[in-house]
């Protein structure tokens, strides 16, 4: 009998109703896929949801393999890194692809956020997408945080000194919070084996289950698109399909291949030809074995920490307690969690919003860039002032001007959005 | 919107900060082979005597296109395997005690220094008499490491008034024969570095080509499926 229908329907087709019967897999197929409808007016910036999930692939692909050869010991961490990148079978591939991969997640990721908000992806009703996505940005810096110290060189070493003791700032409770989190006096081998576990299994495990749900409210809401026009809001009479949405397979899994194919080509260039991004991905500092008794003179965290690290010095310590610095770091990353309810704008999207609004947001941009290049170099990287401004670096008063910036952006945003003059939005996308 | 986006990419590269006031590039060249061989039998003689290379293994010259035999034969004196890494025999307390600070490992000293910087380092002993060794160095203050190769470079001291540094007493090599032997030198140690560095750079060259013609069939394809979206 299964043969009889074997030859009628094909083997694959019985399959499928054999699954089907089991398992919802050609329903899910559709929802998510096949009769996922997604706006066809997508461009551009759209590719980077994408290009996250794939480097996030990587990553964990390639740090499975690495896992396989790197040795989680304060002796030996660092020569298991020498051991990948010399004595494994394409080891150094393997490991520049991780350690530009990290660097990468963040590009894509930044792009990714800074899509959400010129097109206001965060706004009614995509907050949850918007809450699970901030939380997914909370733990990469986590993963990067603790991946960041295991090849156990000198900047690994000492940039955990220094964030491990930010949590010393804490009031009260600080110094022991610290030692706590390092398992020790100082950052040593017990800090290296749990942040080693962090690394390679809780956070990745959060972050997956966080992905999924992301997905799982977008898919359940639908996409938001260049011109905030909602596409639920007119759908063919007849079938029920919005009229300005196609199915995302075939046509985004096809668009989105162009977008995986230029990732691909930047990505490999800098695998394979600058793998160092000239002391941006890997700083020339980590090449030095961890020494707990050497200081180095200039300790910067890696590029995209930057910005919240300039914050972080930027704030100046009250009743000599570094705790106002700690907490508007922290409160830098967290400010993004609230922007669904600081937007008051009646439009979602940038193509429709007043110059007011475009005007805070280029100010917001520059200051992100200006912090995040503050942050890799000394506070007295611009000299100093005169005495008229008691002697103060110029750096750490720019720092300190953008860091202003960086915050009005957030707590002005119902103010201008609400008094910014929009433009009339559509009925229907343009295309 | 482009160009904010570049900027956001790219504004990281512009920013590159310099460390160390390193004027002349190190005259390398990785496919060189005569001259990494050249600086690899300098590397082993001179400096393999206090500085360990842990990660290099000595087979690896083959790279540089040394046969095993070769490398037995010239480069192996105590009785190593030629598949041992450059490993020293001096006890890191002991050079401590002898030099107030345990030479460092080389393997992967141009990574963490850059080429250039160990280029100036080598040309820039001078005798200073205030230091312990009695030696200095230009582009490392109070360094502990006393010159070795002075008796091919000669002896230097640092003019204070034009900041530059001075033969006074020449060495068995002339100035030009001393910079191609610290160029050999420092091409090596940049080649042991990274030892797969160019290979690397190779397998980019195809991967990219790879991606290329990916690039062309994924737009190709793009097209075709969106022919029907108006």
């Amino acid at each position: 009998m299964a043969d009889k229908q074997a030859q009628t329907k094909g083997y694959m087709s019985c399959a499928m109703e054999w699954i089907d019967a089991r398992f919802p897999l050609t329903s899910n197929i559709k929802n998510h896929l096949t009769e996922y409808y997604a706006p066809k007016n997508f461009n551009f910036w759209y590719f980077f949801g994408s290009l996250a999930m794939l480097v996030l692939v990587l990553q964990i692909l390639t740090g499975i393999f690495l896992t396989m050869h790197y040795k989680p010991d304060a002796e030996l961490a660092f020569a298991s890194v020498e051991y990948i990148m010399r004595d494994v079978f394409g080891g150094n591939i393997i490991r520049y692809m991780h350690s530009t991969g990290a660097s990468m997640f963040f590009v894509v990721v930044y792009l990714h956020m800074f899509r959400g908000i010129i097109y206001g992806s965060y706004r009614n009703p995509r907050e949850l997408i918007w809450l699970f996505g901030v939380a997914i940005f909370l733990c990469l810096m986590g993963e990067a945080f603790f991946g960041y110290l295991l090849p156990w060189g000198q900047m690994s070493y000492w940039g955990a000194q220094v964030i491990v003791n930010l949590f010393s700032a804490v009031p009260f409770i600080g110094p022991d919070l610290s030692e706590w989190l390092r398992g020790d006096y100082l950052v040593s081998d017990a800090t290296l084996n749990r942040f080693f576990a962090f690394h390679v299994i809780a956070l990745p495990l959060v972050l997956l289950g966080l992905v999924v749900v992301h997905l799982i409210a977008l898919h359940e809401v639908g996409s938001n698109n260049p011109d905030g026009v909602e596409i639920k809001a007119k759908k063919d009479k007849k079938t029920g399909i919005p009229l300005d949405g196609i199915p995302f397979h075939p046509y985004y899994t096809v668009k989105d291949l162009v977008g995986v194919a230029v990732f691909l080509i930047v990505f490999a260039a800098i695998i394979f030809f600058a793998p160092e991004m000239g002391g941006y991905f890997l700083e020339a500092n980590n090449f030095v074995p961890a020494d707990p008794l050497k200081t180095p003179a200039h300790i910067a965290p890696v590029w995209y920490f930057t910005p919240y690290y300039s914050i972080l010095r930027a704030v100046p310590p009250v009743l000599n307690s570094q705790f106002p610095g700690v907490a508007a770091m922290g409160l830098s990353v967290v400010a993004f969690a609230f922007l669904p309810w600081l937007d008051k704008s009646p439009v979602k999207s940038i193509r429709y919003r007043g110059s007011l609004y475009k005007r805070w947001l280029a100010a917001f941009v520059v200051s992100f860039l200006v912090l995040g290049y503050l942050g890799t170099v000394p506070s007295n990287v611009w000299g100093q002032f005169g005495s008229w401004l008691g002697g103060a670096d110029r750096a750490t008063v720019v720092a300190r001007i953008f860091t202003t910036i960086y915050f009005l952006f957030f707590i002005l945003m119902p103010w201008y959005t609400a008094k910014d003059k929009t433009k009339p939005v559509p009925e229907r996308v343009t295309y | 919107m482009k160009k904010l986006l570049l900027s956001l990419v790219f504004l990281p590269l512009i920013a590159l900060a310099s460390e160390a006031e390193i004027t002349v590039a190190a005259p390398i060249d990785p496919s060189d082979q005569a001259s990494l061989q050249r600086g690899a039998r300098t590397f082993v003689n001179n400096c393999l005597n206090c500085h360990s290379a842990n990660y290099m293994r000595y087979n690896r010259l083959q790279d540089i296109g040394l046969t095993e035999k070769q490398i037995k034969d010239n480069l192996l004196f105590a009785g190593e395997k030629v598949g041992d890494t450059m490993k020293v025999a001096m006890n890191p307390k002991d050079a401590k005690k002898w030099f107030g600070v345990a030479p460092p490992d080389l393997s992967v000293a141009v990574r963490a220094r850059g080429a250039d910087w160990i280029y100036a380092y080598l040309r820039g002993f001078y005798r200073d008499g205030t230091t312990l060794s009695g030696w200095n160095n230009i582009v490392f203050d109070k360094v502990a490491m006393p010159h070795v190769l002075y008796e091919l470079q000669g002896e230097q001291v640092l003019n204070h008034e034009t900041h530059q540094l001075e033969v006074v007493k020449p060495g068995r090599m002339n100035p030009e024969e001393y910079d191609a032997f610290v160029a050999d030198l420092t091409n090596y140690m940049a080649f042991m570095a990274e030892p797969a560095k160019q290979q690397r750079q190779w397998i980019g060259l195809w991967v990219l080509l790879f991606l290329g013609v990916l690039l062309v069939l994924t737009i190709k394809l793009k097209k075709a499926y969106w022919k029907d979206i108006k």
